[in-house]
């Protein structure tokens, strides 16, 4: 078990200069569209709603889960639709 | 389940973990966006579809119910939203993040077995409880501080700064109250600590954003998704799920420096925006 978290803290310590780099080069006029698909991304937290949600029997858990899946699926299917809306606007103006 | 299987998933996390980044970075220059922004879609699709059949899920009734219902109104919201309301649509977005965050600690708290964090005494393993009680502390300033900056953009409330005599030291009071009871969650996982540590958590969150002003609003906004970033991957290491860690440390991050880059554009100093009140306005003082 502690060899496993090693390997997670690597993996997310890597990620978090992955996630460093990357945006530096950013246009200012995609500030916005850039921020709404991190948040779009940001909602992967679905993934433990779905663990959350998954068991066979009704639980107080399972609600939470579905609850948390409910939220996060607005936030992906809106996320997403919002930025490919901000984007197409600006191809528009070009 | 099988060795097989557990890889599988594991290479489908690290397809969706890439799609990730390449959707960021594609979003850095108009010619790569669209790109980047179906990099995203199809990232997500792969880690949703990859969790569906994971042996932790068996029924899908209630999943399929949340992704139609999340879907119908998403996508509603997003179609029917002004082009001017961006920033509070985002801010709105977030909170949702965070919500969700509890919500997923919340359930790992009350079913722990459900999700293999239970160890041979009937106890939650310590480590597991720092992790879900720090998503859970996140997740809660993530909800509460976003919903203030929505009211805030959106004009419900006054997007003059709230300040107060002592505000500072309450806050500092406040942090150290939720990181006493973390301490006191290891020692013993009563359930009263870990919900009252979310209800503080949700009461600074508050406390943290309404000193802020309406100008700098954009740039908390882009704080609090970095928030929802860590938020995900303290669950992510809770639920040892590599597909929440990596991503959330990659919004995690990418947040901060953007809105760092955000702050040097508007030409404002990062900490001052942060902390609020602090330096600039000598009223706050």
């Amino acid at each position: 078990m502690e060899a496993n978290f090693i390997q997670q803290l690597s993996i997310f310590v890597l990620a978090i200069f992955v996630g460093y780099y990357v945006v530096w080069s950013v246009t200012p006029a995609l500030h916005t569209p850039l921020m709404a698909v991190t948040n779009a991304i940001s909602s992967v937290i679905i993934v433990g709603a779905l663990i959350a949600a998954g068991p066979e029997s009704m639980s107080l858990s399972k609600a939470l889960g579905f609850v948390a899946m409910t939220l996060a699926a607005i936030n992906i299917f809106g996320g997403f639709t919002v930025t490919q809306r901000m984007l197409a606007m600006y191809k528009k103006k070009k | 389940m099988t060795e097989l299987h557990a890889n599988l998933t594991s290479l489908a996390y690290l397809v969706a973990a890439v799609l990730f980044i390449m959707a960021l970075r594609g979003l850095s220059s108009p010619e790569t966006s669209r790109t980047g922004n179906i990099c995203g879609m199809l990232g997500m699709l792969i880690a949703v579809v990859t969790t569906v059949f994971s042996p932790e899920v068996q029924s899908y009734e209630w999943i399929v119910a949340a992704l139609v219902l999340g879907a119908v109104i998403g996508i509603t919201i997003a179609k029917r939203i002004a082009m001017t309301a961006m920033p509070q649509l985002v801010a709105a977005f977030h909170s949702l993040v965070g919500m969700a965050a509890v919500l997923v600690a919340g359930a790992a708290f009350t079913n722990p077995g459900a999700f293999g964090l239970v160890g041979a005494t009937g106890d939650i393993f310590v480590a597991s409880r720092i992790e879900m009680g720090l998503g859970v502390v996140i997740g809660a300033i993530t909800f509460s501080g976003s919903v203030i900056a929505f009211t805030k953009l959106q004009g419900l409330v006054s997007g003059a700064p709230v300040s107060f005599g002592g505000q500072h030291y309450l806050n500092a009071l406040f942090g150290l109250v939720i990181l006493a009871l973390l301490v006191y969650f290891c020692i013993d996982q009563q359930p009263w600590i870990f919900w009252t540590m979310t209800a503080l958590a949700f009461v600074i969150g508050v406390l943290i954003i309404i000193p802020i002003g309406g100008a700098d609003m954009p740039v908390v906004v882009s704080m609090l998704n970095s928030y929802s970033g860590w938020a995900a991957a303290g669950i992510g290491f809770t639920l040892k799920n590599d597909a929440l860690i990596v991503t959330g440390a990659l919004v995690g991050s990418s947040g901060a420096i953007l809105s760092y880059i955000m702050c040097k554009g508007m030409n404002r100093s990062f900490f001052n925006v942060i902390l609020g009140g602090f330096g600039g306005d000598s009223s706050a003082g």
